[in-house]
């Protein structure tokens, strides 16, 4: 660690638990993730400990396996703006992020309605720009799955480039009515015969779209921007276009890795590295001991993998119905079908195995090593929790991490809703406050503040650069 | 006496275009969160059922073709949805029904949009779906294009075919909002730790929608929501130029339907004509509420309504006009008014102030007391949902019955 610069501050958000295997919802504490009280407990958690932001995910069609609905873990979800707007209303910091697809929406509707959630939130806005592009998604929305995948990146770009426009199309016009002169809007252009705010006009490959914006501009000039990728495309559209990038790198080597990869990218667009935050998600578990911790840890994984779910894992490797092998026998005696990925839609991670016959054999050499069954094997396999111990030594490692430019801090997802980040914010939050590397109160009013960056200057920094400085 | 069901249209600082420049006016608090609480609180103090917010894509302009570029009137305005969800939190009693645009705008997004308002405000969700025939407003989203008609003469042809159109489109994305709601069984969710299955999921059914506009395969990613069917509103123009296209979209498919009546005779002929709609609709003989649109100036201590409107309609350059009756005068002759009305078959009214919050305040201080006074009103204690106020009931779901009807 370096001595001669000051210690890095921590940002710290909160994921609301999500349809996923992370979340345990067998745990008799768990609570609804639809009833909005879950999401005021929740949220009201987050602030008390003056979390940076509320993190909200997406999925716009429930996932399925073998042709049926994935019953397994959480399904369903309330729709992302109308939660972030009621939050705003028993909040008063708390940054608000929604993870909203540039694919199946248009930018003039998401650009109102982040603009709307800025206005509403006095300024506490933000959007994960995600891309998708399959077709059995598309089954839910008007043009069906036209995107090809390998044009999602540019349409997300063209999209973000649209939005950008639209949030930038009041610069200059204020909301100052002066009722004796009759003008309702200050800095219209008075030489135009007919002064209107908000033009633009947008032509590419995605998008014909021209007209008036109708929000005027809000509080933060524009939302906070996530990106959320991790290919190549993904990492150069967040260090052309966003604010914070939202990684999944779980150790101090690959986090550095991914750390300095990212901020390297960032001169190429005349940014800094401050200008761009990386935050990834992390699931953590504390006990009063390391031993306790430990052991709570590896309940908690056995609880988010059922026989069932350790089944319905392995028929994603093996890309075939498993549903006649035992969980607490050995691993399927067949090989995986390397043919096309047929037996789980709806779900991204799916694409991580790329050699289904190579991961089954280090499952297999596994397996043996260590006499493991299918669910242990699955288990083993599955993502274990980021940080795990004392309060005490879970600060310590957050520290560490984000002062050895591992991440600029950690978006933290709890296995149970609502309440699963109190120990959290009760524990380890006021050894982080003591040490001085967390804030103890908020300093400003809008979620830019509280990640430390400067309100974008209208016009600047579109994504549009990024075409042509890859060309 | 039967009772009568109020609600109030908010739009911007009123519906006169320069009630903004009233003292009590508050045009620069138009784009916070205050305002809208403070508006939606006022509503509720004063009985009223539920309140509506408008929405429109494009910028407000005295040209359906484009800008104006008006100054001296209110421009810009706010997300209806989000504003909704907004005060949900701050309110308890009144229903919330924001206005949302169909012509261009996903059904999924907003199926889910409406039922987490529905469980953000704990059963107070509906939403009123309104069309755009603009060209003005295709332009700013681009998936369709609208071409821009001659709105000064009679409408026929290709012009009559668009309308036809937009129509049948409404109606088909009000059907999937409908599937959508009951594609979750209300019972679906079984957190079942013995198998390890968190729903049923024989109990989720895709909706299998397909049309000429859209095709949508569900289920919804959001469970059913508290009501079970958020309230779907929708306003039935009377011009003979639309060939009661709006009519019959609006008997067809609403719970509650907006009509403009300028008197009592055109209120009955104007109810008579959804009910006969509504007859010859799939939705039959369930329940349906007429609910007569006014603008209302009403009379405060030392000006008259009559006085305020002129007062306003000098400032603006022009005279203002209304689709709906505009009434000018006092509380208990707008109880006159909306008791007369009833009585030619109106179950409810939305009054749309002539200035904010400046006639709200007055309804709420003077002819709630009224209605009250006369028996009209119901008392503070309503039901707990929107549907419970307006006497409807918890809709049966759709897939369930068939479920059942098949197993039997």
């Amino acid at each position: 660690m370096s001595t001669d610069r000051p210690r890095k501050q921590i940002h710290l958000a909160a994921h609301f638990p999500g349809v996923n295997n992370t979340t345990v919802w067998s745990d008799p504490r768990s609570g609804s993730h639809i009833e909005f009280d879950s999401f005021v407990r929740f949220a009201r958690i987050a602030e008390r400990a003056k979390f940076d932001f509320l993190f909200l995910a997406e999925g716009l069609r429930l996932r399925e396996q073998g042709g049926q609905i994935y019953d397994l873990d959480v399904v369903g979800r309330p729709d992302t703006f109308t939660v972030l707007a009621a939050l705003a209303g028993v909040t008063e910091r708390l940054g608000l992020t929604g993870t909203i697809n540039s694919t199946f929406n248009e930018p003039y509707e998401v650009a109102r309605q982040f603009a709307t959630l800025d206005h509403l939130s006095d300024g506490r806005a933000a959007w994960n720009v995600v891309t998708s592009w399959d077709a059995f998604t598309g089954e839910n929305f008007r043009r069906g799955g036209f995107l090809p995948q390998e044009r999602r990146y540019e349409r997300a770009r063209a999209f973000l480039d649209a939005a950008t426009q639209l949030f930038d199309s009041w610069d200059g016009v204020r909301v100052e009515p002066d009722r004796a002169a009759g003008r309702f809007l200050a800095g219209l252009d008075e030489r135009d015969a007919a002064p209107t705010p908000g033009a633009f006009a947008v032509r590419d490959d995605d998008f014909d779209i021209e007209g008036h914006f109708n929000v005027p501009t809000s509080p933060q000039g524009r939302p906070v921007i996530f990106q959320a990728g991790d290919s190549d495309a993904g990492r150069e559209f967040a260090a052309a276009s966003a604010d914070a990038i939202f990684s999944m790198h779980g150790t101090l080597a690959a986090g550095q890795a991914f750390y300095a990869d990212v901020k390297g990218r960032l001169a190429r667009y005349g940014r800094r590295p401050e200008d761009l935050l990386v935050l990834p998600a992390a699931t953590f578990v504390l006990g009063d001991t390391a031993e306790q911790a430990h052991e709570q840890a590896a309940l908690i994984r056995r609880q988010q993998v059922s026989g069932a779910t350790a089944i319905a894992f392995a028929e994603q490797l093996w890309n075939r119905d498993l549903s006649g092998y035992d969980p607490d026998g050995p691993l399927p005696d067949v090989d995986p079908d390397p043919g096309e990925h047929t037996i789980s839609r709806g779900r991204a991670s799916v694409r991580h195995f790329r050699d289904r016959i190579a991961v089954a054999a280090q499952w297999r050499e596994l397996a043996a090593a260590k006499g493991l069954s299918l669910r242990e094997v699955v288990i083993e396999v599955t993502a274990r929790q980021t940080f795990v111990g004392t309060a005490q030594s879970v600060a310590d490692d957050i520290d560490r991490y984000v002062q050895a430019d591992a991440s600029d801090g950690f978006i933290l997802v709890p296995h149970i809703t609502p309440d699963g980040l109190a120990d959290f914010a009760d524990t380890v939050v006021p050894i982080l406050q003591e040490r001085g590397v967390f804030r103890t109160e908020y300093t400003g009013t809008t979620l830019r503040d509280h990640l430390g960056l400067t309100r974008p200057t209208p016009g600047s920094r579109r994504p549009a650069r990024f075409g042509r400085v890859a060309s | 006496m039967t009772h009568l069901h109020l609600s109030i249209a908010l739009d911007g600082a009123g519906w006169h275009p320069a009630a903004w420049r009233e003292p009590g006016a508050r045009p620069g608090d138009l784009f916070t969160a205050g305002y809208w609480v403070d508006l939606a609180r006022s509503a509720e103090r004063g009985l009223v059922d539920l309140i509506t917010i408008e929405d429109s894509f494009g910028l407000q302009s005295s040209d359906v073709r484009g800008p104006d570029g008006r100054n001296d009137r209110v421009r810009g305005r706010l997300d209806a949805v989000q504003i909704a969800a907004r005060v949900a939190p701050a309110t308890r009693h009144v229903g919330l029904v924001p206005t949302a645009l169909v012509t261009h705008t996903e059904p999924f997004h907003l199926a889910k949009a409406i039922a987490t308002l529905d469980y953000v405000s704990h059963g107070r969700a509906g939403v009123r779906a309104q069309i755009s025939p603009r060209a003005v407003d295709s332009d700013l989203v681009g998936r369709r294009y609208i071409p821009e008609f001659d709105r000064t003469g009679p409408i026929t042809g290709e012009t009559a075919e668009l309308l036809d159109e937009l129509f049948t489109e409404a109606w088909d994305y009000v059907e999937v909002l409908r599937r959508l709601w009951d594609s979750w069984e209300d019972d679906a969710e079984i957190r079942d730790a013995a198998t390890g299955r968190f729903i049923d999921r024989n109990r989720l059914h895709a909706i299998d929608f397909t049309g000429d506009f859209f095709s949508v395969k569900g289920p919804s990613i959001t469970p059913r929501p508290p009501q079970g069917q958020p309230l779907v509103t929708a306003l039935a123009h009377a011009a003979p130029d639309l060939r009661e296209l709006p009519i019959r979209f609006a008997a067809g498919q609403a719970d509650l339907v907006w009509l403009t009546p300028h008197d009592r005779a055109q209120a009955q002929g104007l109810v008579e004509a959804v009910h006969l709609a509504r007859q010859q609709s799939a939705a039959g003989s369930a329940p349906v509420h007429t609910f007569a649109d006014l603008v209302v100036f009403l009379d405060r201590p030392g000006e008259s309504g009559a006085d305020r409107k002129e007062r306003l309609d000098t400032l603006d350059g022009h005279e203002y006009r209304s689709d709906a009756r505009v009434f000018t005068g006092s509380a208990a002759e707008l109880a006159d008014l909306l008791v007369d009305w009833q009585q030619a078959g109106i179950t409810g009214f939305r009054l749309r102030p002539g200035v904010l919050p400046d006639d709200l305040d007055l309804i709420v201080e003077a002819l709630t007391p009224e209605l009250q006074a006369r028996g009209r009103l119901r008392g503070p204690d309503g039901a707990n949902t929107l549907r419970g106020l307006l006497g409807l009931p918890r809709p049966e779901n759709r897939y369930a019955t068939t479920r059942q009807g098949v197993n039997v």
